[in-house]
């Protein structure tokens, strides 16, 4: 279970899943925003940390920007993107004074504001904390590692896009993973083919099939390849919630056996 | 021991090692000093190495998985199609090199001289330089924090010895942070012509893209224009166009206008680009009729009459 830390803001948070990739746009974020969505609906407390520092989308993806963070007893008090406060959520974005404003920082004063991130923010009690991390393996990624190190996390789950050149970058995040210690609860492959809305010919638009071939190479699950689907791109530019309003989607079966998984690690034991 | 405070001013700020937060501070001595202030030499001699370069273009973007390595790999092919004319690209993307992958490089090595690091050559005018080059398995990750990577990019910067060179591509990760500073502060008395900026019309792009804009406007790195890619999908069996990621907000076309930047063109998503990508060969040459690459050989034209209206020494000979 947890390490016994200082209680701290994050003592409440039951389980800590980070979002990683080598590579950048293969939804890192998407995937974040999907699986809070996804383990909302079954009635868990969900947190967002988006330590994207130079380009956080998340704010938009859950039609939260422009909020304002206020300062609390014990710290920052989370953005709660619905009424019913079933998601909280804390990004960089909603410190920028201007939307386009950018934040052009060298790492040492990124890892500082990750530390606060982590040591700073009242998340109070949640089921889950889920991180979106921007792509690489660099400062903000050994930052939130240590920093989240004591709570010690559930895992990372690792998105890749079906291509050799995504899977180059990704091996290399896998790598990472194992360096600093951190389990890879399992591999997603996501934008694995494209269903003309006309005709309905699949066309695999980034390759095919190298989120499986490199879950196999690496010896981590597979946790399904998630189609692209305009509709999916759609609710998050209009901040919707797509696994409520999409579930006949293409995308939504292998999402929803991703937040299954996630599920299925954590059952609720007796307290 | 990159323990620094959270309020820490910056090293090169003017409240360098005196702010209140620098109480405390391992650094504390040295930015007070000065010292991170004071100009760094390398910055005189990747000034005398860019001599022997004309043209140098930074391909940018705020936004990930945009396109830019693709980019920037199909306008070193273009350029480099006429055979007269040295091309050289850099990948300065430290932690996650796509660059030899997509010139079919993969493997190669670096060689050291007596006068400085060999590119790898893909032709006789086409040289490229990666961290990936220097990495002995594909599964090795480097795993650096901002200073290391800002170490490796001033040497890919003075210690290669490029020759000769007409246009030098620089291909960045995404975001604002280490590795953008330091190659605009590294080539700054060497004069950039200029940034493309590459984006896809889906306004989650668009967003970091407008930070990436605002980025050049804060270092005063010109701007060529901006690229939109992925716009569009041409299903290849019925020939009807989806849009994969749709301009909710306008797209690059509406962004461009409102910061009055030049859109240089608007590339559609061409399933053939991916595959040869990851075969490492030119897309301009393996699907010379597709739309795509009309876009990027007029894209590529439009770059090339930007440089040519700029004099090696940065002054314009056409007033913007």
């Amino acid at each position: 279970m947890e390490a016994v830390a200082e209680p701290g803001n994050l003592a409440g948070v039951r389980h800590i899943i980070l979002v990683l990739s080598g590579k950048g746009g293969v939804g890192k974020s998407t995937i974040s925003t999907e699986l809070a969505l996804a383990l909302r609906h079954t009635g868990k407390k969900v947190g967002i940390l988006d330590v994207d520092l130079c380009g956080p989308s998340i704010p938009r993806m859950l039609r939260a920007q422009g909020r304002a963070v206020h300062q609390g007893d014990s710290g920052w008090v989370p953005v709660f993107v619905d009424r019913e406060q079933s998601i909280s959520l804390m990004s960089v974005g909603f410190l920028l004074e201007q939307p386009d404003e950018a934040l052009v920082w060298r790492g040492p004063r990124k890892n500082a504001l990750i530390k606060q991130f982590v040591s700073d923010v009242a998340w109070g009690q949640l089921d889950y904390l889920v991180v979106d991390t921007p792509p690489g393996t660099s400062d903000e990624h050994m930052a939130v590692v240590d920093a989240l190190r004591p709570y010690s996390p559930l895992g990372a789950l690792v998105v890749t896009t079906p291509q050799a050149v995504s899977v180059g970058d990704v091996r290399r995040e896998l790598t990472f993973c194992r360096k600093v210690g951190l389990r890879v609860i399992g591999l997603v492959e996501n934008m694995s083919g494209f269903v003309c809305p006309h005709c309905s010919e699949c066309t695999n638009v980034f390759s095919k099939g190298g989120g499986e071939e490199l879950a196999r190479h690496a010896g981590v699950p597979f946790l399904g390849s998630v189609p692209l689907d305009p509709e999916l791109t759609q609710s998050l530019e209009d901040g919707r919630d797509f696994i409520q309003d999409f579930p006949d989607s293409p995308a939504f079966p292998a999402l929803s056996s991703i937040a299954q998984k996630i599920l299925s690690e954590t059952p609720v034991g007796l307290s | 021991m990159e323990e620094v405070p959270h309020d820490c001013p910056g090293a090169d700020s003017a409240q360098a090692g005196r702010g209140a937060s620098c109480q405390g501070c391992p650094n504390q001595r040295l930015c007070a000093s000065g010292a991170g202030a004071a100009a760094d030499p390398a910055i005189e001699e990747i000034k005398e190495k860019m001599k022997s370069v004309k043209h140098k273009i930074l391909v940018l973007s705020g936004k990930g998985g945009v396109g830019k390595s693709t980019f920037s790999a199909h306008l070193a092919h273009g350029l480099a199609e006429d055979e007269n004319t040295q091309v050289a690209l850099l990948d300065i993307d430290i932690c996650g090199p796509s660059i030899p992958k997509i010139m079919g490089l993969e493997g190669e090595q670096v060689h050291q001289s007596g006068s400085g690091w060999s590119p790898v050559f893909l032709e006789d005018n086409l040289g490229v330089m990666s961290v990936g080059f220097l990495l002995s398995s594909p599964d090795d990750a480097v795993i650096w924090r901002g200073p290391k990577k800002n170490g490796m990019i001033k040497q890919f910067l003075r210690d290669v010895d490029w020759g000769g060179v007409d246009y030098l591509i620089v291909d960045t990760p995404p975001g604002t942070s280490d590795e953008h500073l330091s190659v605009v502060q590294y080539l700054a008395a060497a004069h950039i012509d200029g940034a493309v900026i590459i984006t896809t019309p889906q306004e989650v792009s668009l967003q970091d893209v407008r930070k990436e804009i605002s980025f050049c406007h804060k270092v005063k790195l010109p701007i060529i224009g901006v690229v939109e890619n992925m716009s569009g999908f041409i299903c290849p069996k019925c020939q009807k166009e989806s849009q994969i990621f749709p301009p909710t907000t306008g797209g690059a076309e509406a962004m461009c206008q409102d910061l009055k930047i030049p859109l240089l063109g608007k590339v559609p998503l061409d399933p053939r680009i991916g595959k040869s990508c990851d075969k490492g060969q030119s897309f301009l040459v393996e699907a010379p009729d597709s739309p795509a690459t009309v876009a990027y050989r007029s894209i590529i034209q439009r770059i090339q009459e930007f440089c040519s209206q700029r004099l090696p020494e940065g002054e314009n000979l056409v007033g913007s």
